[in-house]
């Protein structure tokens, strides 16, 4: 029996689909068996990030709707055998067309099969928030370190408060612009974790990398060397219980001189 | 007719010998009326019309007079209570000041204890979310920015505050709002409204609290000023 973990942020474009994209690729690198479900019916998106666009022939209000099975509408990502599947939303319909009382059976009947089931919910508090939570055991709040998007968080974080069946949910703060942070214009980490007071999953740093391989269909993840595939890997490793320290959001100094100063332990 | 007579005269000496159910005292305040809380209502009533008709007489022209009306253990309907304000109102220049009486209704009670206990909350409200009480608030946590508090009498916040603050919800403006960190969005005391200023204030690590001054304005100041302008905020025996 898996966990499902719902990934929300309450406010549009803060990076909920490219987190669950990258989390539930970096969980299926580490060996797991994970299926994401979009339920951003009507503006789906994560089958685009995960480059699995042209592969949907059945989707979730089909299932719902009894067309077809779950095992029908899944779509399998080859680049990693057995252990990533993605069940895709519907285009044509609206959040309407599927109630929380079915998401929570379909999401039931996942978590049998598999180790987690990430699912990406749409932006707003309406229907679709709802749906998204119904069948969720835990929660992860993603938002970035602009007033708006972690006013809209508390938000949220209030609401995932109030379900009693979702653990307390867990933060992950997107693109950090580390310069921006050390000039005061941006809040810094601790400012918004004091703020929400709830548990930091993990930083990511900004990085126009993300954007490229979202364009090409190709999780960031599968990038070892870049410095976000490392920290959604890092978030990865935290959800399964391992305790990863923050990765430095600094680039790390390289030379001779800083060397021996680092050596010298003069910062 | 002689044993009407007999029987007549017979009755109106057992009245006479009872204890009266309206006794009347006369202070510097006006008059106090204790009304018996053992005899029936209606016996009470003619009894009462009776004593001010008798005394109506003797001074009828004069100032008028308040009168304060204490009933015992006799609970009060608020009809009841509207029938002798009227019936004493009738008598020129007598009005009810106040009425006084031992007993309540368990709801009265209730509403009473939610009014002035202080409900202590251990929560942060977030945006969006609004919490209210009836009496004090003590929260024990933050209030983030677009979260409200309400309290019918003080709020107390161990933590900070960030949203909308409104204490004394039912028009008390003695109420104050005091908080270990003191950065609202709005804050409101009564019928009075104060926000934020536009322009980004230093932190400060000092406790403040919020009243009404003397110009029904707002004003934040030092927690530690409290003692002196709201002396009632120290209760170390609960009660009236």
């Amino acid at each position: 029996m898996g966990e499902a973990i719902v990934i929300t942020s309450g406010k549009g474009g803060v990076g909920k689909t490219t987190t669950t994209a990258n989390v539930g690729t970096a969980l299926a690198i580490l060996g797991k068996r994970i299926c994401l479900v979009d339920t951003d019916i009507g503006l789906r998106n994560l089958d685009v990030v995960m480059g699995l666009e042209n592969r949907i022939i059945y989707d979730l209000v089909d299932v719902v709707e009894g067309r077809c099975t779950v095992q029908k509408a899944l779509v399998k990502d080859k680049r990693f055998d057995d252990h990533l599947y993605l069940l895709p939303a519907a285009q044509t319909s609206d959040k309407s067309a599927v109630s929380p009382e079915q998401m929570k059976q379909l999401i039931d009947e996942l978590k049998q099969d598999y180790d987690y089931v990430l699912i990406d919910c749409p932006a707003g508090i309406e229907q679709g928030y709802r749906n998204a939570v119904a069948g969720a055991d835990e929660a992860i709040v993603v938002t970035t370190p602009e007033v708006s998007a972690v006013r809209d968080a508390d938000r949220i974080i209030g609401l995932l408060e109030n379900e009693e069946h979702i653990k307390p949910p867990r933060l992950i703060i997107n693109r950090i612009r580390s310069h921006m942070v050390k000039n005061g214009d941006m809040l810094d980490v601790d400012e918004i974790v004091m703020h929400l007071s709830i548990d930091l999953l993990g930083v990511i740093a900004d990085d126009e990398n993300v954007i490229k391989s979202s364009n090409k269909g190709e999780p960031i993840v599968l990038d070892p060397n870049s410095k976000a595939s490392i920290a959604y890997r890092n978030i990865a490793r935290r959800i399964l219980g391992e305790s990863v320290p923050l990765q430095p959001l600094e680039d790390e100094q390289k030379g001779i001189f800083s060397k021996i100063k680092k050596l010298f332990g003069v910062r | 007719m002689d044993v009407f007579v007999e029987l007549f005269v017979e009755v109106n000496v057992v009245a006479k010998q009872k204890q009266p159910y309206v006794t009347m005292k006369g202070t510097k305040d006006g008059l106090t009326l204790h009304l018996d809380d053992t005899c029936s209502y209606d016996d009470l009533l003619e009894e009462l019309e009776e004593k001010l008709t008798a005394s109506e007489k003797a001074e009828s022209d004069g100032p008028l007079v308040s009168v304060h009306l204490k009933v015992g253990n006799r609970y009060l309907t608020p009809k009841q209570e509207e029938e002798l304000r009227t019936l004493i109102r009738r008598k020129k220049n007598l009005v009810v000041e106040s009425i006084e009486s031992n007993v309540m209704t368990k709801e009265e009670a209730l509403e009473w204890k939610r009014k002035t206990e202080i409900v202590s909350v251990s929560k942060i409200v977030r945006s969006g979310q609004v919490l209210h009480v009836q009496g004090d608030l003590l929260l024990i946590g933050d209030v983030n920015p677009g979260g409200i508090v309400i309290a019918g009498g003080n709020i107390f916040i161990l933590g900070a505050l960030r949203g909308i603050a409104h204490a004394g919800y039912y028009g008390n403006k003695e109420a104050v709002i005091a908080a270990s960190i003191m950065k609202p969005t709005q804050l409101r005391i009564g019928d009075v409204m104060n926000r934020a200023p536009d322009y980004k204030t230093d932190e400060r690590n000092e406790m403040e609290c919020a009243y009404i001054d003397e110009h029904n304005q707002i004003v934040v100041d030092r927690l530690q000023l409290l003692a002196q302008l709201r002396p009632n905020l120290t209760r170390l025996e609960r009660g009236v």
